[in-house]
């Protein structure tokens, strides 16, 4: 139906789109553009949209008064920590169910995606327990486990999907050629897989800096992430949402970004291969 | 190629994500089937002993059970009824040609990437506050009164909060799978003098059907245990009308103490996933063949 378009066809259906497009990025927008008023201005109503004083204040106040580069630390921390730890676990065992598979390797696959249907409530409670028993309620080393733990079937299954994908007559030759296996992981196949390896590590990241029920249940204040000190508002004391918006700008903007350059891979990631 | 001896390696290192997976998942798993048949209170230690299935009979004739089990299905259904049909839309509207469709599509699937207390607390102060939120504004341009959203329709709220975040999901999936429909067919079909509705039902919705139903499962594995929205915006209030069965449980483990009823009702949450997640798995297990 789109070939036999005319041009005025085309230029009020882009319209059209572009209308439902910046409705739907409208919160967003308005979020951002909060943030660069005063508080007074943020609950003026009729809202100002562009005529009013731009400011810088609530960035400098959100560090001020409550320390937000720490929590903003936290969440990279949390988010590159588990990514890494996955990636040791993840690349492994991606390769070997890949390249060196057996009988119940797709089991052993299936099986770990059911894992991640396990709702996470089911295992709050002991792992609530474990935790404040083991000193590990508000450490940063005990939650960059439970996000490396909860997002491993993905960074498995996606790894293992890239890898299927690359030739094997490629890793035999280089058999013949007398490569020993780490030789043959380092330089023959690496090379191929990063690509994949990198979007992997993008999804993880986007995963554990957005969690939000582990991140809130775990951690108080030593480890709390974004997650948690964005929380923090709904508990808010005289005007904030100028406050609130220029903190979750700052807390968004580098997962937009990140999310953005990998919308493809996401797709992938998020179906466990059933859509490509 | 795979001998004997690369089948061992592909054991050795498949082993220690297993190992780990295993301890994470199943061990909890069973501690928590455990606690569900012990009366065992945080605020009186050391005085756990066994009590049957008496917590689950608690759980299940609770009122509160039934009401959060109400929310949940309500949420899920309507969290997935607007973003397959918005996401079908949104798909079919981002396959056609339209000026600078790269960076309309970015802002589209941005909501996804939002972080949920962002985006409840967003939504709540700065769109639906009864004083100076956007919409009350806008209502006023129409002369309407301002809604209340969170004390008069608290689960509605919720639900168009966490359908914002999942719509671009849909959007994602449904789009990558529209891209990948044979346009020869649907040329051949508009040659036969099939209309635009016609083309739509009989040929890209039965080829959509299989990302539709993987949008289904999937969100509804997330969308069983919604917790963040809740948690900064309502606390499940007023009364139950926004408690799901995700946050009774965390209410009753975390603020009530009661490690055997939340155990409970804990494993209540983890059957009612696993019907969905067995279709998934099924679903996922067959395309792992082709």
């Amino acid at each position: 139906m789109e070939n036999k378009q005319t041009p005025l066809g085309y230029i009020s259906f882009s319209v059209f789109a572009w209308i439902v497009g910046l409705l739907i990025f409208f919160p967003i927008f308005w979020m951002v553009l909060t943030s660069f008023k005063t508080e007074l201005e943020a609950v003026s109503i009729p809202p100002s949209f562009i005529s009013f004083d731009w400011t810088l204040e609530n960035y400098a106040e959100v560090q001020e008064r409550s320390n937000y580069f720490k929590f903003a630390m936290n969440s990279v921390i949390l988010a590159v920590g588990s990514t890494l730890v996955g990636l040791v676990f993840a690349v492994t065992c991606a390769w070997a169910m890949a390249f060196n598979p057996t009988k119940r390797t797709k089991d052993a696959l299936l099986w770990m995606l059911s894992t991640k249907m396990m709702p996470p409530v089911g295992v709050l409670v002991p792992i609530y327990l474990v935790f404040r028993d083991w000193g590990l309620l508000d450490t940063r080393f005990g939650l960059i486990m439970v996000l490396f733990l909860m997002n491993l079937p993905i960074m498995v299954w996606m790894l293992y999907t890239y890898f299927k994908e690359i030739p094997t007559d490629i890793l035999e030759a280089a058999r013949m050629d007398g490569a020993t296996l780490p030789k043959e992981i380092i330089f023959v196949l690496l090379p191929m897989a990063v690509p994949g390896i990198a979007s992997t590590m993008l999804l993880n990241v986007i995963l554990a800096w957005n969690e939000a029920f582990w991140t809130l249940n775990l951690t108080t204040s030593d480890a709390a992430p974004l997650t948690a000190f964005i929380a923090s508002y709904s508990s808010p004391e005289g005007l904030f949402w100028a406050k609130l918006s220029a903190a979750s700008t700052l807390a968004v903007a580098p997962i937009l970004v990140i999310g953005w350059f990998s919308q493809k891979q996401l797709v992938r990631g998020l179906t466990f291969g059933a859509v490509k | 190629m795979s001998t004997r001896a690369s089948t061992l390696t592909g054991r050795i290192m498949s082993a220690p994500s297993i190992i780990v997976l295993f301890l994470w998942m199943a061990v909890p798993l069973g501690m928590t089937i455990y606690f569900s048949f012990l009366r065992y209170n945080l605020l009186s230690p050391g005085m756990e002993e066994w009590i049957g299935t008496l917590n689950y009979e608690f759980f299940l004739t609770d009122p509160a059970f039934f009401a959060s089990l109400a929310n949940t299905l309500l949420l899920v259904g309507s969290v997935l009824v607007i973003t397959v049909v918005g996401g079908v839309l949104l798909g079919l509207m981002l396959d056609q040609p339209i000026f600078g469709r790269g960076i309309l599509r970015l802002l589209v699937i941005a909501p996804f990437f939002i972080m949920p207390t962002v985006n409840a607390l967003v939504w709540k102060n700065l769109l639906m506050d009864p004083v100076s939120g956007m919409f009350a504004w806008i209502a006023s341009l129409f002369g309407l009164p301002a809604i209340d959203w969170f004390t008069n329709a608290p689960l509605t709220s919720i639900i168009i909060m966490v359908s914002w975040q999942w719509l671009p999901f849909a959007v994602l999936i449904l789009l990558t799978a529209l891209q990948s429909l044979d346009r020869d067919q649907k040329e051949a079909a508009q040659m036969d003098g099939a209309g635009p509705v016609a083309i739509f039902f009989y040929i890209t919705l039965p080829h959509l059907s299989r990302a539709i139903t993987v949008v289904v499962l999937i969100e509804t594995i997330f969308l069983l245990t919604v917790f963040a929205e809740i948690f900064v915006t309502t606390g499940g209030g007023p009364g139950l009308a926004t408690t799901n069965i995700a946050f009774l449980v965390y209410t009753q483990a975390l603020l009530q103490f009661d490690v055997g009823g939340a155990s409970a009702g804990g494993i209540v949450a983890v059957i009612l996933a696993n019907i969905v997640a067995i279709f998934l798995i099924r679903l996922i297990g067959k395309n792992l063949d082709k």
